[in-house]
Order: structure tokens, then sequence, then C-alpha cells
């Protein structure tokens, strides 16, 4: 009986296929388990855990005003979120969003400070919308230029583009755009460089949801999305096919780094009104989550970025409220990324667990035969 | 064979000490170089720290982009242990020895939580290293500033320790004729505990991976995972330990930087961007941990170089971005050039399955 002891009590192998309900159970179920994690720090600042969930879904839900602020802060996750989708589609680690959004804005804003009031309202704001792209495409180029050619790691190479990006902006900031000596401040747009409101919130809302659309047409529906998920797959697949493995990466970088700057032309140019060092805010990092966390689908982005927009807001609040610092917002967030990572083994293995193994071996443990031998071995 | 040998030695011998024959002569012409690498001990230890974690883990195949989550949370801990532990047993009778004994221990703890945390994910789970190490860094700065702002609002105040603790944490201990030789004294004997204990470290992990058998085998783990199976190392725990053992050192360079860089406060901005630099280093350095210790001084030097080497009519933010614009330069010129031992581990980032070969 106890002979048999080594006979694995946990066996895997890989699944063929699941119903796709169950697979949408398991992530939800994952998701349930996180906000339980969640709880942990709650506690630990001393405060009751439901009751803390309820302030941050009152605090950024109860009032229109709440709710404004919530889809505001909606708005670039989303959006940021599209940019890095068919980058993470193509297992290209694109971090720099934030620089790229940067970038876009630093663009636009150029053209909107350089401009005064002299263009009418329109042809302006598309003139910043066109400067945008143009900035955040340059910032993603570069490093998907460089990876094509000499396989730099553009992790890293991304990242060093956030700080930099940031770095021209607090120059700009001190140096030839600042408004009042001494201010660090750039003064806001005219008017006329401004997005028009559409139900109190800036018109970006829309804009968002128009690109959630053409994102997904482009990852699912045609030749360039369809290069895109098969280098993702398999790099040597891809080249056998005949693909230019180079050109769809730095191709497929101008478009991420140009959705991102269109993300920050509408943050300078809907949300804030103005340009500062702190336009992304962080955006291109948490987006990560929200494309992970949706699994590159572009309609689950919508519900992942509000989820997340909800905590972010309503943390908020629970710090005014309970003292509870904000930053229990950004512990979620990973706690989430953790078990969706997590889940999706127990989406991709079949694991069978041989009970009546487990009991066997127990019963060996119990049965203390085990010191016995290992003591004859010494004895050996 | 003879020729090849003394073609090697040539290049190991002769290159560095014409290198620091030219620091030496230059450090006598610039002083405020001398300034500038001394002062950047201090950071280039936590840099170094830092980097050395991420070596030893990317070793094993384990690619943990999660540093500056972990060097965050080794910030924190480190700095609330000897906090607490003055606290407990009264201002003046705390003993600076148990303090950065705990201090280290406690980022340490951390730092191996976060590595175990991460293994299990990417090694038993099978996720994606690059997305876990992503998801590392955003939960690790979260609850680093969680665990600061708690702090923070338990002692009413600023998180900090004695001014007695604060000046044995940064004790330049090395005697003073040491202090006084040119050039070399102020750069290499005038720092503090943890600069000479991360170089012997380093000096540690390079033997362990070059000259045990345990390092050969955490280094074919990383280079050929299906060839270490077959060869019936256990790669689960090499994997396991290395990265465990790699976010603790980490964890460590974090402590080093509160503790002495930023002068035992808590400041939560001031650490960002450390850990990527160090992720950074490990590519500059060729995952080799001996050219760690200096590249990563010289990092630290360019990270305060805006400080202390003032270029008239430049303007400061544009300088301070200089270390990034660096980082960039060295991440292309190192992919260019294709030199055959200063390859990144083959698996790196490749998780492994048996039943996938």
């Amino acid at each position: 009986m106890a002979d048999n002891v080594k006979v694995p009590i946990i066996k895997l192998a890989k699944r063929e296929s699941m119903d796709p309900k169950l697979i949408w159970a398991i992530r939800v179920g994952s998701i349930i388990f996180a906000f339980i994690i969640g709880m942990i720090p709650l506690l630990m600042a001393g405060a009751n855990p439901f009751t803390s969930y309820g302030i941050i879904i009152s605090g950024s839900l109860s009032k229109k005003l709440y709710i404004q602020q919530t889809v505001k802060r909606a708005i670039p996750l989303l959006g940021c979120a599209l940019a890095i989708a068919p980058c993470f589609k193509m297992k290209f680690w694109n971090i720099g969003a934030e620089g790229q959004i940067t970038m876009g804005a630093i663009f636009a804003s150029a053209i909107a400070i350089w401009s005064g009031t002299a263009i009418p309202r329109p042809i302006l704001i598309l003139l910043m919308l066109i400067a945008g792209v143009i900035g955040g495409a340059i910032w993603g180029f570069i490093p998907g230029f460089f990876k094509a050619k000499f396989n730099t790691n553009e992790t890293l190479f991304t990242l060093m583009m956030n700080y930099i990006a940031i770095g021209i902006v607090r120059y700009l900031q001190g140096g030839p755009w600042e408004g009042r000596p001494g201010t660090q401040i750039i003064p806001m747009f005219a008017k006329n460089a401004r997005l028009p409101n559409l139900f109190g919130i800036y018109i970006g809302w829309v804009i968002v949801l128009i690109m959630v659309v053409l994102v997904h047409i482009y990852m699912n529906f045609t030749k360039q999305g369809y290069e895109v998920a098969v280098i993702g797959d398999s790099l040597n697949t891809a080249r056998y096919a005949g693909m230019n493995v180079g050109w769809i990466m730095m191709r497929t970088m101008l478009i991420s780094g140009g959705i991102a700057g269109c993300v920050g032309w509408m943050l300078v140019s809907g949300a804030n009104g103005t340009l500062n060092s702190d336009v992304a805010g962080g955006v291109g990092f948490t987006s990560i989550t929200v494309a992970w966390l949706s699994q590159l689908n572009c309609f689950a982005m919508i519900l992942i970025a509000s989820i997340l927009a909800i905590i972010g807001k309503g943390s908020g609040t629970l710090q005014t409220r309970l003292n509870v610092p904000s930053s229990v917002a950004e512990i979620i967030s990973g706690v989430l990324l953790f078990c969706m990572l997590g889940c999706e083994f127990f989406i991709n293995y079949r694991m069978s667990i041989n009970f009546k193994q487990m009991g066997t071996n127990i019963k060996y443990f119990f049965s203390f035969q085990w010191i016995h031998k290992s003591a004859k071995k010494e004895a050996k | 064979m003879k020729k090849l040998n003394s073609k090697v030695s040539y290049k190991k011998i002769i290159l560095p000490i014409a290198i620091i024959v030219v620091c030496f002569i230059l450090g006598l012409i610039f002083p405020s170089l001398v300034y500038l690498f001394a002062a950047a001990g201090a950071y280039g230890t936590a840099l170094m720290l830092g980097t050395l974690g991420e070596i030893i883990t990317e070793k094993s195949g384990n690619m943990n982009l999660g540093v500056e989550g972990i060097m965050y949370m080794g910030g924190i801990f480190g700095l609330i242990a000897p906090n607490m532990y003055e606290m407990s047993v009264g201002e003046g009778n705390a003993s600076p020895f148990l303090a950065i004994v705990f201090a280290i221990l406690s980022a340490f703890a951390i730092g191996a939580f976060a590595g175990l945390l991460f293994s299990f994910i990417t090694v038993t789970l099978r996720a994606n290293q690059n997305v876990t190490g992503l998801a590392m860094t955003t939960f690790g700065t979260g609850v680093a500033k969680f665990v600061g702002e708690l702090r923070r609002h338990k002692v009413g105040g600023y998180v900090t320790v004695s001014n007695d603790l604060k000046a044995a944490f940064d004790n330049k201990f090395m005697p003073d004729f040491l202090k006084r030789i040119p050039v070399i004294g102020r750069v290499l004997f005038d720092q503090s505990i943890f600069f000479y204990l991360s170089i012997l470290l380093a000096i540690a992990v390079f033997l362990f991976l070059t000259k045990t058998k345990k390092g050969l085998y955490l280094r074919a783990v990383g280079e050929s995972p299906v060839t270490a199976d077959a060869a019936g190392i256990n790669i689960t725990l090499y994997k396991y330990l290395a990265t465990i053992i790699g976010g603790g050192v980490s964890a460590i360079g974090g402590m080093v930087y509160t503790m002495t860089t930023a002068g035992c406060v808590w400041i939560e901005a001031s650490l960002a961007g450390t850990g990527w630099l160090a992720v950074a280093l490990v590519i500059f350095c060729s995952w080799h941990p001996i050219q760690a210790t200096w590249s990563s001084v010289l990092f630290g030097a360019l990270m305060i170089m805006y400080l202390r080497i003032i270029v008239p009519f430049f303007p400061q933010e544009l300088y301070k971005i200089l270390p990034y614009v660096v980082t960039v330069i060295v991440l292309v010129i190192t992919s260019t050039r294709n030199i055959k031992d200063k390859q990144p581990p083959a698996s790196l980032g490749v998780n492994y399955f048996r039943e996938d070969r």
C-alpha cells in the first residue's frame, strides 16, 4: 500500500477547448477573488471592507458630478488601453503609452499655444488632433524601429521614453511656455482650442467609444490585424509565411503611438485645457491592467476601464471619509491583474486531483513508516 | 592555444589598468568629478543591489520586471523595521547594529515574498512573465505607498528614525588615512557600509555562478531548461529560489536608498524609476555581477550629475533626463553589437512546460 507514494497527486493536462461560458465564469470568479483579497489592506487600515467598497461605489457613482468625474477618469484609461492592445497582441511590451500620451499632448499644445486665437475653432482643434497623433506616433515609432532593426529591449526603451517625454514637459513648463514667470504653469488655452462638452463631459468619451469600434474592427477583421495576431502567436510562423515582421512591428507601433497621442490631445484640449507634466498621470500603467484584464477584447475594455475608474475615483473619497490611503486603488488593481493572470492556468490546463492517492499519502504520512525507512537508509 | 590566452589577458588586464590611470589623471585635473563619484556611491549602492538581485533572478530564466515595485516595498519596509524597533526600546537605547540588521532582514523578507509571488504565478501557474512583472510594479508601489501612509498616520508625522541611527546607517567608517588618498580615497573609502557589503555580494554572486556546481546548474536552468531537466536538475526549485533571493536582494537596494540617499525619510516619489534603471543596468552590464558594481556607480553619478556639475545656459529639467537618454543609447548600442558572451540567458522570459517539448 504505502509503496506507491510517489504517484503524483495532481495531474495536469492541456485542455483542448472549454465552454466559453465557463471561461468567463472563471474570469469573473477571479475578479471577485481579487476583491476579497483587496479586503486585507482595508482591514489593515482599520476600515470595514464592506462599508469601504460601498463608499468606493457611492463616492464615484452616487451624484451626477461624481459620475462625470469618474467618466473623465475612464476616458484616457480606455483610450490608452486601446492604444496598447495591438502591441500586446503582438507580444510587443509597450509600456511607453505614458510617454506617447505626453508627446501627443506636447504637439497638440504647441499648435494651441503658437496659434493663439488666430485660427477658427474647428480647424484649430483638427490641427491639434493631427499634431497630437503625429507626436504620439513618432514617440512610439522610435522604440518600434530599434526593436525591428536590432531587437532592442522594447520594455525598457519605451519606459525610458516616458521619462524623457515628461522631462521635456517639465522643461517647457518652467521655460519657454511658462505663463507668469516663476509659476511653472502653462496658462490655460484660449476657448477656441478647447473641445466642446456633451452631457457635461468633454466630447472625448464619444471619440473614445468610436475608437473602440474602430480598433475592434482593425484587430479582428483586417489583414493587418491578422498579421499582428500571427506575430504574437509565433514569430517564426510569421516569417515563414513571408510577412515583413520588422515593418509590421513599426507600423503597429505607429498606430499604437498615434492612438495614445490622440488620447494626449483629448487630455490637453478636453480634460485639462492646458499642459502639465502630470498630463498622463500613470494612465499608461493602469491601462496595461485594463488591456490585460479584458483579454485585449475592445468591448470588455469599456467595462474594465469603468471599474478601474470607479476604484480610482472612489478611493479618493475613501481617503477623505475613512482615512484609508488612496493607494489602495493601486493594490487592488495589482491584485486584480495577478488573479487574472493566475486564472488563465485553470482555463488552459485540466487539473485532476487523485483523491485516492492523496488519501494513501496521508495515511502513509500518519503511519510514520517513512521514519523507519529514512532511519534504515541512514543505517545503510 | 597559448596565443589565444595571451590575447585575452591583454584585454582583461591592460585595458582596465589604462582606464583606471586615465580616470585617476582626470580626477586630479577635475576635482568636481571626484566629488561627483564619491557622492554617487550612495545612490549607486541602491542601484547595485537592485541590479544584482535582478541578475540572480534572470540567470534562472525568470525575467522579473517588478523590480521597481520590489524596491519600493524594500524602501518602506526597510525604514519601518528600525523605526518600530526604536519605538519599542525607546529612543537612545536602540543598538545601531541591530537596527541595521532588522532593516536588512525586513527588506529582504518583503522582497522574498514578492519573488515567491512572482514565481508562483509564472512558474506554477505559467502566466506571462512580462505582464506579471508589470503587475508586480503596480502592486509593489501601491503596497509601499499604502504602508507608508498608514505608518505616517500612526506615528503622526514623518516616518523616520532618530539622528543617532541616521548617522549609523550613513556611517563612513573607513579610517581617515585611506580617505585622504587623492582621487581614489574619496571614491572608494568614503562610503557607507552598504557599499562594501554590496561589492562583497557581487563578488560572492560571481564566484557562485562561475565556480560552484549549484551556480552551473542555475545557469543551465536559465540557458536551456530542456537540457537541465533531462540532466535531472529540479528546475522549479532553482527558479523559485533564484527569484526569491533575487527579489530579496533587490528590496535591500530599496532599503539602502531610503536609509542613506533619502536620509531615512519616506518620500514616495523619490524612488520612482530606480528599479527600472536597475533592470536596464542588467542589460548594460551584460548579466555580469562584477560589472554591475562599476556600472551602477556610473549611473548613480549620471543621476546626480545635475546637482554637482553645473552646465551654464542648459536648462536643468533637460539635464535631469540625461540618465534616461544615456540608458536608451546604451540599450541601442548593446543590442547592435552581437557579442557572443554578452547575451542574455537563452530562455529568458520564456516559461518552461515539460509537456510542451
